[in-house]
């Protein structure tokens, strides 16, 4: 009888201590995608939140953490920081450990607020939060915070990148700054005028709006305001409908100036460029499909297959490279491991080696200024939105160069 | 001999009823206590303050405002501004007084607005309190420094020193602030509508012309009752910025406004309970219902369009229109007619739930595909088969329903009549 | 110069479409005493129908569209207000002017869910027809895109038609007197449930027309509705309530107001300045005075209605408060 029960027992130990090691690196792992779904903004979120759940079978179907099972569970957050900060309550109770997000700086700023708090208040319920797009620099810097990671190169990053493009362009010489009204759009004014003093001292900024967000339909004032003060460039950090409107409305009235954006590739914005756009738009990202250095072909076209849209939001793709590869490393998929395991970490995507820095949690990575040209077959062979255009780059920074110091100073928790 | 004899006898029932309701909140979170119930609970006791300020405008007033959100709104943004000092170290205030603040600068804006807008009740009041909503949300935007533009204003409600070991971190201490803070507002406003100002804002609401006549200002009377609802949803903005630790521009909004003029009336403006129903109500649809369904302002909607059209007196007149019945000992006859009533309503809400839920997955359209989950099963939310079952279901809802609500109507008529034929036989006999 | 007059001409096409909006809630709000917070939810459900009708003809008979749908959508929405009138305000008309204002407004609720349920919560594809894109003329170096030419053409047509409805045709001339006198036109044994139905039809069809031309302009999707609702009361306040001209006038001022103000970038602390104060960020109120009218651009219609209701209640051109 006692040898049965001590076998029992050390079968039941065996299991039990086996258990971590053998489910560390299998079983589901949830995250949570908190971004529009609804208003002017959903189409961009709808083209997200496809991109975030083609990443995820990707990850998944290769086994880049082994056995996980990556599922991406959409919330919709109506662009709002009240909303998104109800939906991470709910998130926390139906036990999700990872969470996404990058339309609108403002709920970016609130969400790593709320994630600080709550995984203060709550030890052992920690919540990793993965930002990857929402680029207002004092996410980095200021309002930096061990568990928000920055997946994309944020704003001062571009328009450094951008503003060393425009110095060797002498044909700029009177420049017009429209934003959004909000933490992100000061951040691209305050950037611009500053950078351009340092680079171009001749180049004249001839005019600076700022229109509330996601809200105006009609852009014609501002584009006769631009052209009025006769500016030949226009620098704006717009995106989803407010760049794509803002566009319509200069080709309709036939502004003749050239755009330097930072999401003219995003939804939306294409369609309204169509081919009056052509050598006319510029846009600064980390990637873009016709100058991809892994092949990104079956990707693209597999995702164009299976939605019918453009994946552009490469910053998916790196985020289930470092979730992976940082779970390989931590051989668990507890989130405090996997984010120490981040810091650090450097990882193969689409547009090269990517490192997420440890001092502030912003992932380095090569910058492209892109131009908007005709398909050729050749330098340009994937378009966007089925107009028959697509970008063509046209300077490409090495991280090194982009790279940007920092002011964080974070407070890490104790290493697990 | 000079003795005088005062009898005040102590209303028993009264106190029962006060008592129970204390003891209630103090419970329901021991009977509720998962993460999510306790933020439901609070997320009800603020809206119940809320709803109750503005029934003193609305039902006993007399004044349909389609902006009240902004008094809340900003006592809100000033009590989070308070929070933020607190934790600085500029403010010496315990974080339990914190709504006090709101309430205050609740009242200060009801003194500043109030003056315009008091002049007439009725549409003009309406059209007012719209337009001044409105502005406030559209100024909210223009000045950053003090509502934090888009992004709105944060802060850290565990600041200041704890008192007895409470810091308000976890959520069921303030879930616990909060009753006490619904409490003690719910004893201020009922004892308000006994005050000489709550009786005359009744009279005022009825037929202003004639409480003129007897010599109070309809003007001063509608100011001083709005100055007074103001601070209380001032408190309800307060508690708000305590809850959530973040205020933004949508606390000003039109929707908040809307919110809460849904949930007094759904809940019953013509008794001081109603809007407390209706609360509890709103929230439930808002907060429980919406992780179930996207589809949950629809229904709010139309539950709401519903209570206008066939129950104006909300659901607290349902509730003491069958308590009078129950009370004529008839309940009885209408029990059949309710059996009835409530299973073809609930095929027929069956029907519309399917129809609803699977167009609002279809229409969604994201990677997911058609594969939906429905009262539990897994269905195809693209193939004919379920969608022919939806409208069966629906059909034979419909028409069940109304035949019932039919029988329902006769039923309950002869139930009215019986009732007045005994009250005349009672009054007969004395 | 290129800038005022690319200004003047969006300002009134805006007004206008204004116009088409806040003359229905007009007549309905005289005729019925109803203040229709549904009003700009029609407007919605009228873009898009003719969304949806002109995608299925086109696919039958390409080209025709929206010609069509500008025909049907109206009508069809104009069907629907009658029904709503019939089935849903008549019910509650008895109870007084308060919960027939909340019937409305619990339906502005119903309609936007509905169509979120229907066409889903992304804008739809809802196109200007090939043969009105592009400039009709330009002015200085702007083109004027032929588009809003057409929605000024329509919405002065429906004006026209409306005036000619009132003053000539024996309807018209019910619908006026109940404008003034809504109980003597009962008292004189016209069928006034009748008319009802009819004015709130004819009222929810201009709605229905105004989504039809402006959807396609502006963007057609779920929260069109509220972006518009709000402003049309201000017009219909600061017009006067019951007026069809003060509306007129009224949305014009504030097509243009909203219009203008956009483009200026002027603010009190250059005025200050130049009266040789000194304003600097140090300066007690500096958010206030360096406020430029471009940012203050989205509250003005607000302060105007404010500003109306406490001066000069009657509005503009108003025959009656209430």
């Amino acid at each position: 009888m006692t040898r049965f029960r001590f076998a029992a027992a050390a079968f039941a130990t065996s299991v039990v201590l086996a258990s971590p090691a053998a489910f560390a690196q299998s079983g589901t792992v949830k995250i949570a995608w908190i971004d529009p779904l609804s208003g002017m903004m959903a189409p961009l979120g709808q083209n997200m939140v496809r991109s975030w759940q083609y990443a995820a079978d990707l990850a998944t179907r290769e086994k880049w953490a082994g056995d996980v099972k990556f599922e991406v569970v959409p919330f919709d957050n109506k662009l709002s920081p009240q909303e998104s900060l109800t939906a991470l309550k709910s998130i926390v109770d139906q036990g999700i450990r990872y969470i996404v997000q990058g339309n609108g700086s403002g709920v970016a700023i609130a969400l790593s607020d709320a994630v600080a708090k709550h995984n203060e208040r709550n030890p052992g319920k920690e919540i990793v939060y993965l930002n990857y797009a929402a680029i207002d620099p004092s996410l980095t810097n200021a309002r930096c915070n061990f568990w928000h990671f920055a997946l994309d190169i944020n704003s001062d990053m571009k328009m450094e990148a951008l503003t060393s493009y425009m110095a060797k362009r002498p044909e700029i010489r009177k420049v017009y700054l429209i934003n959004q009204d909000y933490a992100f759009g000061h951040s691209v004014e305050r950037a611009a005028e500053e950078y351009l003093k340092r680079k171009r001292p001749d180049v004249e900024v001839v005019g600076k709006d700022r229109h509330p967000l996601a809200q105006v339909r009609d852009f014609t004032p501002y584009v006769a305001k631009i052209k009025a003060a006769g500016a030949d460039t226009i620098i704006t950090g717009n995106w989803g409908a407010d760049l794509a409107l803002l566009i319509k409305a200069a080709k309709d009235a036939g502004l003749n100036a050239n755009f330097y954006t930072y999401y003219a590739g995003a939804t939306g914005a294409p369609t309204a460029m169509g081919a009056a756009g052509a050598d006319h738009v510029r846009q600064v990202s980390y990637w873009h499909p016709n100058d991809s250095v892994v092949n990104a072909q079956p990707i693209v076209e597999g995702f164009r297959k299976k939605f019918n849209d453009d994946y552009y939001t490469m910053a998916t793709y790196t985020g289930f490279r470092l979730l992976s590869e940082a779970m390989k490393k931590a051989k668990s998929t507890d989130p405090v491991k996997v984010a120490f395991a981040m810091e650090g970490l450097k990882v193969q995507s689409l547009n090269g080696e990517v490192e997420m820095r440890a001092t502030d949690h912003q992932a380095q990575q090569a910058v492209y200024i892109s131009s908007w040209q005709k398909v050729d077959g050749k330098t340009v062979r994937f378009d966007q939105e089925n107009t028959g255009y697509g970008w063509r780059t046209e300077a490409k920074l090495d991280s090194y160069v982009a790279s940007q110091p920092t002011s964080c100073q974070m407070k890490r928790p104790a290493a697990r | 001999m000079g003795r005088t004899i005062r009898f005040a006898p102590i209303n028993v029932g009264r106190w029962f009823v006060w008592g129970a309701t204390a003891l209630l909140l103090a419970v329901l979170p021991l009977l509720f206590s998962s993460g999510f119930a306790i933020t439901l609970l609070s997320q009800m006791g603020i809206m119940v303050v809320f709803a109750l300020s503005y029934n003193m405008i609305f039902g006993q007033g007399g004044m349909l405002s389609f902006g009240h959100a902004v008094y809340s709104g900003l006592g809100a943004f000033f009590a989070i501004h308070a929070l933020n000092w607190i934790g600085a170290g500029e403010l010496r205030l315990p974080v339990t007084l914190v709504p006090l603040v709101g309430g205050v600068a609740g009242a200060l804006f009801g003194v500043v607005f109030g003056y315009v807008t008091t002049k007439k009740a009725g549409t003009p009041f309406a059209m007012i309190t719209l337009g001044i909503g409105e502005m406030v949300f559209a100024a909210s935007l223009m000045f950053p420094g003090f509502f934090g533009g888009e992004g709105g204003i944060s802060s850290n409600r565990v600041v200041g020193e704890p008192f007895l070991g409470i810091t308000f971190g976890p959520g069921i201490e303030v879930y616990y602030l909060i009753a006490a803070w619904c409490f003690a507002c719910m004893v201020a406003m009922f004892a308000f509508t006994h005050t000489p100002l709550g009786r005359i804002a009744n009279a005022v609401r009825d037929n202003p012309e004639r409480a003129e006549f007897i010599g109070y200002n309809a003007q001063r009377v509608r100011f001083f009752v709005l100055t007074v609802s103001a601070f209380f949803a001032g408190i309800a903005g307060g508690l708000s910025a305590i809850n959530f630790e973040i205020v933004t521009a949508e606390n000003v909004s039109a929707i908040r406004s809307g919110g809460v003029l849904l949930a007094t009336f759904i809940g019953g403006a013509m008794f001081f309970f109603g809007p407390i129903l209706g609360a509890v109500i709103f929230v439930f649809f808002a907060v429980a219902l919406s992780d179930y369904t996207k589809a949950w302002q629809f229904y709010l909607g139309v539950f709401f369009v519903a209570m206008v059209m066939y129950a104006p007196g909300g659901v607290a007149s349902l509730v003491l229109m069958n308590l009078r019945v129950a009370r004529h000992r008839l309940f009885g006859r209408l029990r059949d007619p309710y059996a009835g009533v409530l299973l073809s309503g609930l095929i027929l809400l069956t029907g519309v739930v399917m129809v609803v839920e699977m167009s609002y997955h279809l229409t969604l359209n994201f990677a997911a595909g058609s594969e939906m989950r429905l009262f539990g099963f897994s269905v195809d939310s693209a193939a004919p088969e379920i969608w022919v079952l939806a409208a069966g279901v629906l059909a034979a809802g419909a028409s069940s329903f109304e035949a019932m609500r039919r029988y329902f109507v006769r039923e309950w008529g002869a139930v009215q009549v019986a009732i007045e034929e005994q009250l005349q036989r009672e009054a007969g006999v004395r | 110069m290129e800038f005022f007059v690319v200004s003047l001409l969006n300002g009134i096409s805006y007004g206008l479409l204004l116009f088409m909006l806040a003359s229905g809630l007009t007549l309905i709000f005289s005729m019925m005493g109803v203040l229709n917070f549904a009003h700009a939810s029609f407007y919605m459900v009228g873009a898009y129908l003719a969304y949806q009708i002109s995608t299925w003809l086109d696919a039958l008979l390409p080209g025709t569209g929206y010609w069509i749908a500008l025909v049907l959508a109206p009508l069809a929405v104009g069907a629907l207000g009658a029904v709503v009138e019939r089935y849903g305000l008549r019910r509650v008309h008895r109870w007084g002017h308060v919960p027939e204002l909340l019937f409305t407004f619990g339906l502005s609720y119903i309609v936007v869910e509905l169509v979120q349920i229907i066409w889903g919560r992304a804008a739809v594809p809802y196109r200007v027809p090939p043969e009105l894109d592009g400039a009709l003329f330009t002015v200085y170096s702007t083109h004027f895109p032929a588009y809003r030419g057409f929605m000024m053409l329509v919405a002065t047509l429906m004006l026209f038609a409306i005036w000619l409805m009132l003053t000539r045709t024996r309807v018209g001339l019910v619908i006026q007197a109940a404008l003034a006198h809504p109980e003597t036109v009962e008292a004189l044994g016209h069928n006034v449930p009748r008319v009802f139905m009819l004015t709130f039809g004819g009222g929810t069809a201009l709605a229905g027309l105004a989504g039809v031309i402006g959807g396609n302009a502006y963007v057609t999707e779920p929260s069109m509705a509220a972006l518009v609702g709000a402003i049309i009361f201000v017009v219909v306040v600061v017009g006067g309530m019951g007026s069809l001209a003060g509306a007129f006038i009224a949305s014009l001022l504030i097509g243009l107001m909203q219009t203008f103000a956009i483009g200026i970038d002027w603010a009190p602390a250059g005025l200050l300045q130049s009266l040789g104060f000194e304003i600097g960020p140090a300066t007690p109120l500096y958010s206030v005075w360096s406020l430029e009218l471009s940012q203050v651009a989205p509250v003005l219609p607000y302060l105007l209605l404010v500003l109306v209701l406490i001066l000069r209640p009657r509005g503009l051109m108003g025959t009656r408060e209430n």
